[in-house]
């Protein structure tokens, strides 16, 4: 019974790019039929911001994908899509070399 | 092959005045002599450049001055201003990066971007660059609420 509730969803026209408002109306009116359970939909910073050139010198924005322990935090988190998680493992694996981000910490 | 490149270098916080405009014009001969030349700073080069903390300890520094050259030249000077760097007293990092193609490649993503939502705005019998007065919320709120209000009937 589970493709119940998507079904009516998945025939409406706000499932491809203006999915995004509509899902987050949605949200509440749905809650109850998902368990409550819901997370939001990830979208890439970068494609959603229009980063075409991700900047190694750009500390404030690399910084928010380099958690505590200085990783770079991986798509299935940060929601990035593979062509920019590229760009910005490179950007940060820069960022490093000349200290401005950690290569470890703790 | 003339090749735009961006270095970065950081030096000792301890560095004075001097010995930061030493490297500089130090930099500014060996690229010269590779038939290289700097390019002019602009705004972003002195907002970036300064001191700065560091993000781990290097020798127990804390801290360094960065410095942010932009240069065009080949291959070979960059080679050569590698070999000189490594070997300066006082430097903590350098990086050279190749930056032209990146620019290249965003600059081409901009303009298809671009060339995309005219072709969309066209399409939709809109005039291809928006109007004043015209915001994004507006028209996006506008898409939305009508899908809604189909659901809604539904």
């Amino acid at each position: 019974m589970a493709p119940m509730g998507r079904g009516g969803r998945s025939g409406s026209p706000s499932g491809g790019r203006g999915g995004r408002a509509g899902d987050d109306k949605n949200k509440d009116g749905k809650q109850g039929q998902r368990r409550g359970l819901f997370r939001r939909r990830k979208v890439c910073k970068f494609c959603a911001d229009k980063i075409d050139d991700i900047n190694y010198k750009d500390v404030k924005l690399l910084s928010g994908f380099v958690p505590e322990r200085g990783k770079v935090l991986p798509r299935r988190i940060s929601g990035t899509c593979a062509k920019h998680q590229r760009g910005l493992r490179i950007a940060i694996v820069r960022a490093r070399q000349i200290a401005l981000l950690p290569y470890a910490s703790d | 092959m003339q090749r735009t490149y961006e270095l970065v270098y950081v030096m000792r916080p301890d560095a004075t005045e001097q010995q930061v405009a030493d490297l500089h014009t130090q930099v500014e001969q060996i690229v010269g002599r590779m038939n290289g030349k700097i390019i002019d700073k602009n705004e972003a080069q002195t907002a970036f450049g300064g001191r700065r903390k560091l993000a781990y300890e290097i020798g127990h520094h804390k801290e360094g001055i960065y410095v942010l050259e932009v240069l065009a030249g080949d291959g070979a000077m960059v080679a050569e201003l590698d070999r000189r760097l490594k070997n300066t007293e006082g430097l903590l990092r350098h990086l050279i990066v190749r930056v032209d193609e990146s620019q290249i490649k965003a600059e081409r993503a901009r303009a298809k971007r671009t060339e995309e939502s005219r072709r969309r705005r066209v399409a939709r019998g809109l005039p291809p660059d928006r109007q004043p007065g015209e915001g994004p919320q507006g028209e996006d709120s506008d898409d939305s609420g009508d899908y809604e209000s189909v659901e809604a009937e539904a």
